[in-house]
């Protein structure tokens, strides 16, 4: 399987980028690591008519600390991101992406860019109340995780923008737990659900629940969070307030997994997420 | 159909090839340069056959443009024997452990271990399986793949690994 | 390089530790090299990357083609416009099903049993009027350029109309919608094979067991696609294709083809693993050689993986009903096995033969006096199935295990137990069983004891209680199989007996060179199974020389003699034994030459430490080069030829049946249903040992072959007949992070049917392993109150039962 014929150009600037994105109109695409572009242009399930790649651009990667959170330049790769274990529950997230050779090529840009519910950073972002920074020949904006992701494969990126950097919290203070359930090791999460607690005098103070594969786009167990929030670190606690993770959420069925038993495994992998999370497992 | 210079340095030699965009990197190694111990298996990048280096980093080469690997030094099964015919420790531990059968997955195997190890010269038995879940055999059950690598980083201890 | 790890290194100590255990069970010892754990010689070729596959090999001015095919389950092809795709680059030629009107017939289908008839509706390279599955070939696009006929493949306009798909074999089987509507009916065939009195048998039973056991739908899913290059030149044809069985393509294009058969080369070069997908005559093999004839240019196909998932021809698909009777006691009185078999869209090279296959081997085995197995055949809209490793053996050995379990757990009896109450006796070899085959050896009990010597029952039960009480759910399975291989003996399986249209003999030629080097030829086509290496063990031990001096050749049909090639676990059991007593007529006239020449007799001469000597006088003798050299000038007994080459073709009486104990052990999250397997320990016999480190990977492959059968793998079709696992996203094989290492053992009951004492062993480990996992996991959940479940045991199927038994509502 080979992709349609593109033109491509490797610009040297960011600018030189926008701009070409720009020119090329609605069937210019970014390139970044390509490791979801180009399996799906490989499927010819996309035909861009020219992509536009990253690569020489300078000063899109590396990870460094930001006003207490994180900034993260979008070419940074899952490896890089699975070798900073101080990231938390982001590496945590990021070292369970398919394979290491995925790892190897696969960027938090290219990734959050594509808008896929299933992918494991997405979710782990809106937890880590997270933004992107986007460039575009009108300039600089952010949007927040949360206004990110509009529907399946949909993201709130235009198309003559580029993500240049990503922010995260830093949730120094926070335990993490992230569970990803897959029949094999390489595969998409059927469901994941990241979590974080803050624990401050054995009340739950903060909890974050989100939620992977569970609709058009990465959630937030909401119901989750309010009902845990100010409760007590127990077991029972945490239990009764993982039965509410399905709650709001509309997973697509698929041949391995009802819309039934996903909801089930959200419930399941949210008690254990947040089991880790609070330090008591 | 235009094409467009692309530079490759692959196994420490230059090559200059005239080659449409969408050329993949494992054909452009394969069809272009010749070098055919990269094999194709699957259309998704889950058999992790065209694995090769780049930077010393395992990736797979089917979902890599040739054109993205230019800068980078791309290493390829070809590459991992020494100059004078001297098998790589983890290729002389495939053929002592029975770590093939077919062969047809077993050049992606060794260059992922040979980042696996790099990475993590002392793997246990549980992360040389971690390690090697982008790559598919249907022959071997993998036991004896596993017991290479473990083999293989006995032998070399933390210096196994390919020098970039 | 390492010197920990030179030639004395971790080789030599597998092989002291191989040659260890060889002694202990008996293995010959009239050889240096059989028996030993012998490095391959393949080896070094494919660890550097150099060996040759056929996408590897390219001739100067070939034409790639691409195919159209149908994005419909079954329809009618309305019209064909592919004037946009010839005006593509480089696009030399667009060929459709109309313009193959030249050939002598459509695809072959190579059994025809006595007094069965079977539909066999014509199957052509490519689709004529109507298409019948995802992935039916429509049209060839040829062209210059790899990937400029992939884009004009994509401009081949097909207009379909639709027709009514059928994708479940009961559906299938009720009436229309008929997937060849001119026959009237999907049934393809039905063939039984009666054993005993069944109704007798089940009318002495206390006890009857009765279930619905599926063998789902499978992939062969080899890592290497299927490819060919195809070179007609001067009125000769070379095809290099990735087959089993390079002979049987041969013939076969010489008569779809009309090109004379000394004409047509077929060789398989290196071959990227084929678990029986690639023991077929397929459309794209004839495809590319009548195009290459046609357009005068050497022709390349090769297959994505997309395309395999939707076109080489696929495996299991049997749903069985299936009836066992015992006595109180455990003794079984009748078993009763009803197959329909999903045969998909046509029949291909063998594919009404696979379910019958596993009819002989329904007794398992057990002492059965009443053994049946009906079978049905029926056309769905789905891709074809034929053989895929085990080939009919794996679902018998999966209905007899599993259902044995659920007897023994009606009867409370162990597992252990019942399977040693019904236990052919060791004493009762060669053995008759009552589905009219003769097992030619076993010792049952003795793997099942070595088996417990590695797995400790008792101490497993009370861990299992304790895990469970932490929420692990463990269970452990059981599988005492016997398997029929070395597929051969003529008088069985051909025309006469079985129906095959092919004798099962296999040849063999042996050439010493003038120097003492050995070529060795052999019909049969390794790929992955390690042939250079076992073979030349083999003949340099009858030769007197060293294996690295023996090149075994096979794969081309323009070497060496006519070949029935590599399939059924026969390759050692019917190849090698041919090699073997062509090696002991080289070694006869090499006697005769030394007897001549040191002017003794040729039955003082003997062979000892790489030396044709006259006994009783080591130091008077001559190496295998130095008879060579004699022989090739003729300085051989009066009457006899000179040159030292033989060849022998080798029929053998009997199947050989290896057979063997495996326990798998699971864990099962019953929150979410996911199975695990944590430990597997196979004890296999499969008589004398060739070369113990290929026996243990042929069982490692073979085992994991079946695990992902019974936990991951699945083809599976929507109702409209679309393919839904069509790329290895979605078909899963499983990879090492799923797998435990796994624990062998070996006990050594040698055959009587060859003079290797050897038994095939490619298979085995695929045709034990499902029940072991599916019983393991059964074992699990039954605290839970699931006592029963079919595979592929996915976590969601195996959650759902556990709901479906905590609503008390029967599985």
């Amino acid at each position: 399987m080979i992709p349609a014929e593109f033109d491509y150009v490797a610009p040297d600037t960011l600018d030189d980028a926008i701009a070409a994105l720009k020119g090329g109109g609605d069937d210019a695409k970014l390139l970044a690591g390509g490791h979801s572009l180009l399996p799906l242009m490989k499927l010819r399930l996309a035909a861009p008519t020219l992509l536009v790649d990253l690569r020489k651009v300078p000063g899109l990667e590396g990870i460094s600390r930001d006003n207490g959170g994180w900034r993260i330049g979008a070419m940074t790769r899952h490896a890089d991101l699975e070798h900073a274990p101080e990231l938390g529950v982001l590496s945590a997230a990021a070292g369970t992406i398919a394979d290491p050779q995925v790892r190897n090529r696969g960027t938090i840009g290219g990734s959050l860019a594509h808008g896929d519910p299933a992918s494991d950073l997405p979710a782990v972002l809106l937890i880590a109340d997270g933004s992107v920074t986007v460039r575009g020949p009108g300039g600089e904006r952010s949007i927040a995780a949360g206004d990110l992701f509009q529907d399946y494969l949909e993201t709130a990126v235009g198309a003559d923008e580029v993500i240049t950097s990503v922010q995260a919290t830093g949730l120094d203070e926070y335990g993490f737990g992230y569970q990803k359930f897959n029949r094999r090791s390489e595969d998409w999460a059927m469901v994941g659900v990241a979590a974080v607690v803050k624990r401050v005098d054995n009340v739950i103070e903060d909890v974050r629940v989100g939620l992977t594969n569970m609709g058009n786009v990465p959630l937030r167990a909401t119901a989750v969070e309010e009902a845990l929030r100010g409760a007590p670190p127990t077991p029972e606690a945490i239990a009764a307030a993982a039965e509410n993770a399905a709650e709001g959420t509309d997973p697509p069925a698929d041949l391995n997994a009802s819309a039934e038993y996903k909801r089930h495994l959200a419930r399941v992998l949210t008690r254990r997420a947040l089991t880790e999370a609070a330090g008591l497992s | 159909m235009s094409t467009i210079p692309v530079r490759l340095r692959v196994n420490g030699v230059d090559h200059e090839l005239e080659a449409e965009p969408r050329l993949l990197l494992v054909h452009a190694l394969r069809d272009e340069l010749g070098l055919t111990g990269t094999h194709v298996g699957c259309d998704t990048s889950n058999c992790g056959a065209c694995t090769v280096h780049l930077d010393g980093k395992p990736v797979k080469s089917c979902t890599v443009l040739a054109v993205q690997a230019e800068d980078v030094e791309i290493t390829t099964i070809e590459g991992m024997a020494g100059s004078n015919g001297e098998l790589h420790p983890i290729q002389e531990a495939f053929w002592n452990d029975h770590g093939l059968q077919c062969g047809y997955c077993t050049p992606g195997m060794i260059m992922a271990a040979a980042g696996l190890l790099a990475e993590n010269p002392n793997p246990t038995e549980d992360e040389v399986r971690h390690g090697l879940e982008g790559n598919l055999c249907r022959c071997t059950g993998y036991h004896n793949i596993v017991k290479a690598v473990l083999d293989a980083a006995k032998i070399k201890g933390p210096t196994v690994g390919v020098e970039s | 390089m390492s010197e920990d790890i030179g030639e004395g290194g971790v080789a030599s100590e597998i092989s002291e530790i191989a040659a260890e255990q060889g002694e202990a069970h008996g293995a010959p010892s009239q050889s240096n090299h059989v028996g030993q754990a012998l490095r391959r010689k393949e080896d070094p070729r494919l660890i550097t990357g150099r060996g040759r596959y056929v996408d590897d090999i390219t001739l100067p001015g070939t034409l790639w083609a691409a195919l159209v095919r149908s994005p419909e389950a079954h329809a009618k092809i309305v019209s064909i416009d592919a004037s946009a795709a010839n005006d593509g680059p480089g696009v030399h030629a667009v060929f459709t099903g109309e313009d193959l009107t030249d050939l002598a017939g459509p695809l072959p289908m190579a059994w025809v049993p006595p007094g069965v008839e079977v539909n066999n509706p014509p199957h052509w390279p490519l689709a004529r009027g109507t298409v019948n599955h995802v992935g039916d070939p429509v049209a060839v696009v040829l062209g210059e350029d790899r990937y400029a006929v992939v884009d004009a493949a994509e401009k081949v306009v097909v207009e379909y109309d639709p027709l009514p798909a059928v994708t479940d074999p009961e559906k299938a089987l009720e009436g229309a919608p008929f997937v060849h509507e001119e026959l009237g009916t999907n049934k393809v065939h039905e063939w039984s094979l009666p054993g005993g009195d069944i109704e007798a048998g089940f009318a002495e039973a206390d006890v009857i067991v009765e279930r619905r056991v599926v063998n789902h739908r499978t992939a062969g899913a080899p890592i290497e696609p299927r490819g060919v290059l195809a070179d007609y030149r001067a009125g000769e044809l070379t095809l290099w294709t990735a087959t089993q069985v390079p002979h049987f393509v041969r013939l076969f294009l010489s008569i779809l083809l009309g090109i004379s058969e000394e004409k047509v080369r077929v060789i398989a070069p290196e071959v990227g693993g084929g678990f029986g997908s690639k023991l077929q005559v397929y459309g794209e093999e004839v495809l590319a050689c009548w195009c290459s004839r046609k357009l005068e240019r050497p022709v390349k196909w090769i297959e994505t993986r997309t395309e395999n998932m939707a076109t080489a021809h696929q495996g299991r698909d049997q749903i069985a009903t299936v009836r066992m009777g015992a006595k109180r006691d455990g003794k079984i009185t009748a078993w009763h096995v009803k197959i329909l078999a999903d045969f998909g869209a046509y029949n291909m090279l063998l594919t009404p033969l696979i379910p019958s296959l596993g009819a002989f081997v329904m007794g398992g085995c057990y002492a059965i006096p009443n053994v049946q197995t009906d079978i049905i055949g029926v056309f769905t809209n789905k891709c074809p199935t034929d053989a895929i490793r085990g080939a009919g053996r794996p679902e018998a050995t999966h209905m007899v295990e599993v259902t044995l379990d659920q007897l023994a757990a009606e009867l409370e009896l162990s597992p252990i137990e019942i399977r040693r109450r019904n236990f052919i006796a060791t004493d009762a070899f060669p053995a008759a069983v009552a589905t009219g085959v003769v097992y030619d050896s076993g010792d049952y009990e003795k793997t099942l004891d070595r088996l417990l010597e590695h797995v400790d029952l008792d101490a497993f039960r009370s861990q299992q209680e304790a895990l469970r009480s932490e929420g692990v759910y463990r269970g452990i399975g059981f599988s005492t199989y016997t398997e029929i291989c070395g597929l051969a003996p003529s008088r069985i399986t051909g025309p006469d007996g079985v129906g095959v249209q092919a004798g099962g003999w296999e040849s063999a030629m042996v050439r010493v060179h003038n120097t003492g080097a050995v070529t060795a030829y052999t019909g049969t086509s390794g790929h992955g199974q390690g042939h250079e290496t076992a073979f030349a063990q083999i003949v340099a031990d009858r030769v007197g020389v060293d294996p690295e001096i023996v090149e075994v050749i096979h794969g081309d049909t323009g070497t060496g003699p006519e070949g029935r090639n590599t399939y059924g676990s026969r390759s050692l059991a019917v190849g090698g034994e041919a090699l073997a007593r062509c090696a002991n007529r080289i070694a006869d006239k090499a006697k005769a030459v030394v007897a001549h020449n040191l002017e003794a007799a040729p039955e003082d001469i003997e062979l000892a430490d790489g030396k044709f000597s006259v006994r009783g006088s080591p130091d008077k003798g001559m190496t295998l080069a130095e008879v060579a050299g004699a022989a090739y000038l003729n300085m051989v007994p009066e009457g006899m030829d000179p040159g030292l080459e033989e060849t022998t073709f080798h029929d053998p009486d009997n199947f050989v049946f290896p057979f063997g104990a495996h326990a798998c052990v699971v864990d099962v999250d019953p929150e979410t249903g996911k199975a695990r397997v944590v430990r597997y320990v196979a004890v296999d016999d499969c008589g004398n040992a060739i070369n113990p480190l290929i026996i243990d990977g042929q069982v490692h492959g073979g085992i994991v072959h079946a695990i992902g059968q019974a936990l991951y793998e699945r083809v599976a079709y929507d109702e409209d007949g679309q393919l839904v696992t069509g790329t290895f996203v979605d078909y899963a094989l499983p990879t090492a992070a799923e797998l435990p290492s796994f624990e062998t053992d070996r006990t050594v009951t040698p055959s009587p049917v060859n003079s290797l004492g050897a038994k095939g062993v490619g298979e085995a480990g695929t045709i034990a392993a499902s029940p072991a996992v599916t019983n393991a996991v059964i074992d699990a959940l039954r605290p839970l109150g699931v006592n029963y479940i079919n595979m592929p045991l996915t976590p969601m199927r195996v959650w759902e039962e556990i709901q479906s038994a905590n609503r008390g509502v029967p599985a």
